[in-house]
């Protein structure tokens, strides 16, 4: 505590300063890609509108009359919604397993889950779609969800690990000398000692299926095509439709930002991995 | 009933073995306290009866059922353990309640045992409070009151009064004793500390190194050490060695001697020495004796307050017939 107390005044000001720079740059994009979604695909690639226009919201009505947002969005949701429950359902059991019941291999295994991240997607991109093609499974939510699940399963389970390492091991024996089986240690000890843990991963893993883009615009076409796949679609190689295709990204990230607003403070546990008890 | 027997039971981590083969029976409705210092295996020997750890090898009995592969939440038995272990998010009613809502008991018997219990532990007035609002010793009350309404075969203490401060440990002390004879349940306890296990026990089991040194009740222990090990750990202040010429003229290679069994007496003792340090307690007085020429230091207890202080000369008489032999593998000699 001292030595931040001592810390100098010039030291606190070059910091805040830092602070706000490199929040503005990541910022950004985000509010030059909103401007740009209500001005006209014209005025978009204009210099002499730059800052000072004529809004318009011809862009998001074009958007919802002409593209059907909706079915995007609800595809987005189906999809997130579902793979961040069943990666939840499959990461606790295996977290727990791992925290509680460790072997000479676990560190091994967390390390193996891990190195999966580090495979490129493009590599395995011919194969997926082949099988999935002739599985009959291109193209539906089932499909996306599992992906989507397998892709951030890893890091739920390293999350969520994290998390279960925290709970006094001799809580969870409580519960066994107390008679529950497994499920019901889970059910009654764990996860309501976990939960902030477990929601922060959740959130998380959902923002994750939300904002993927490789798989879902691959392996897709229109039934089980999320918001990536509409962005992606309204995408033209000479940037003719800036204005379009703002607003459509502005719509895709919208819920997303609004989300990760309300639980910010969740998510900022989250990421720094159980640092704050 | 809670006869547990412990058959060629061994435990290694690895290639440790931590607790080779030993057997032990532990007879119904009796108070016995594993003892013995830090990293002997006596937790690992508990948790072994628990069923948290799983034996490398023989069987754990329970009223003569095998119950080795069969899992902790199925042994029906209750632990204490040193942190408390209660669940933080649940009140002190909940808590208790748990292993009777686990076990499927109606509201009205869980409502009826949780009052008991409260009662006899002074909980009373904090069943609606979390655990994190509790003292130390109000924590472990609510762990013993969880422990208790299951009503289960044995209980199992993990050094339960370690964490509490002096005073508290004592008084919980008496409380867990008086709970035995009231309850009569079979009750295992580990401790390091010799004080409890000499207060407690009906069958004290010391360990060393995972191998059982000696069992026997409180007394036995102190009156017939079986090595110089027990010897050394049990009775406080601790036994006094001697070893060459004096040892010798009692045919033994070492010879131990209680510190209430020296007399200080005026003068003519057998033994004289310098006081190094004089511990005054009103009730007794110790000494730390140098310049013996026989052990380096010896402690001497005695009766009331008795003034002589640091470099007084000081004369010892020894009762012969209290002295204990031991051979050159530590071993006692009848």
């Amino acid at each position: 505590m001292a030595i931040v107390a001592q810390s100098s005044k010039y030291g606190r000001v070059s910091r805040a300063t830092l602070a706000w720079v490199v929040g503005l740059l990541f910022f950004f994009p985000i509010f030059w890609m909103v401007l740009t979604s209500f001005k006209t695909d014209a005025d978009a690639v204009k210099p002499e509108y730059l800052l000072f226009f004529q809004p318009t919201l011809e862009n998001y009505l074009n958007m919802t009359e002409n593209y059907d947002y909706w079915r995007f969005a609800r595809n987005s949701v189906i999809t997130a919604v579902f793979a961040t429950i069943f990666a939840l359902a499959v990461g606790i059991p295996c977290a727990y397993a791992m925290a509680f019941n460790p072997s000479r291999a676990t560190k091994d295994v967390l390390m193996w889950m891990l190195s999966t991240k580090m495979l490129p997607a493009a590599a395995v991109l011919y194969p997926m779609t082949f099988l999935t093609k002739s599985m009959g499974l291109f193209d539906t939510h089932f499909l996306i969800i599992v992906v989507l699940m397998l892709i951030n399963l890893p890091i739920v389970i390293w999350m969520l690990f994290t998390y279960f390492k925290e709970i006094p091991k001799e809580i969870i024996e409580a519960g066994q000398m107390d008679g529950v089986n497994t499920w019901g240690e889970i059910r009654e000890i764990l996860i309501p000692l976990a939960w902030g843990g477990i929601a922060s991963t959740a959130l998380l893993c959902f923002i994750f299926c939300w904002n993927e883009a490789y798989w879902t615009v691959r392996l897709t076409t229109t039934e089980a095509a999320t918001l990536s796949k509409l962005i992606e679609g309204n995408r033209a190689p000479e940037g003719l439709f800036f204005g379009r295709l703002s607003a459509v990204s502005t719509a895709a990230v919208g819920p997303i930002v609004v989300l990760g607003w309300f639980c910010q403070k969740q998510l900022v546990q989250g990421l720094t991995f159980g640092a704050v008890k | 009933m809670g006869r547990i027997q412990l058959e060629k039971v061994s435990k290694s981590f690895g290639d440790v073995e931590v607790i080779p083969p030993l057997d032990l029976t532990i007879e119904d409705g009796e108070f016995a306290v594993f003892v013995g210092p830090s990293g002997c295996g006596k937790s690992t020997l508990l948790r072994l009866i628990a069923g948290l750890e799983d034996t490398t090898s023989g069987k754990v009995l329970i009223d003569d059922a095998d119950v080795t592969q069969v899992s902790p939440s199925k042994r029906g038995l209750s632990m204490v353990f040193q942190t408390y272990a209660l669940y933080p998010h649940m009140t002190v009613r909940k808590n208790i309640a748990f292993p009777m809502r686990m076990a499927g008991l109606s509201e009205d018997e869980q409502e009826k045992r949780i009052m008991a219990a409260a009662e006899s532990l002074n909980l009373t007035d904090y069943l609606d409070r979390k655990p994190g609002q509790l003292s130390g010793g109000q924590r472990q009350r609510v762990a013993i009151g969880r422990a208790i309404v299951r009503d289960p075969k044995a209980f199992l203490f993990d050094e339960p009064l370690s964490n509490l401060d002096a005073a508290l440990r004592v008084g919980m002390r008496i409380e867990i004793t008086e709970m035995h004879a009231r309850m009569k349940t079979t009750m295992i306890y580990v401790t390091h500390d010799q004080v409890e296990a000499m207060t407690m026990a009906d069958k004290i089991v010391v360990l060393q190194a995972g191998v059982i040194e000696q069992v026997g009740s409180p007394l036995e222990l102190y009156s017939a050490p079986k090595n110089l090990f027990v010897a050394g750990f049990i009775g406080s202040p601790k036994m006094n060695f001697i070893e060459g010429d004096e040892a010798s003229k009692h045919n033994a290679k070492t010879v131990g001697i209680r510190p209430e069994h020296i007399d200080v007496v005026e003068s003519g003792g057998a033994w004289t020495g310098t006081v190094g340090v004089a511990e005054h307690l009103g009730s007794d007085t110790f000494f730390h004796v140098h310049d013996t020429g026989l052990a380096e230091t010896l402690t001497v207890r005695a009766l009331g307050n008795v003034a002589l202080n640091h470099g007084d000369t000081i004369s010892l008489s020894p009762r012969v017939n209290e002295m204990h032999r031991f051979d050159d593998q530590g071993l006692r000699i009848a």
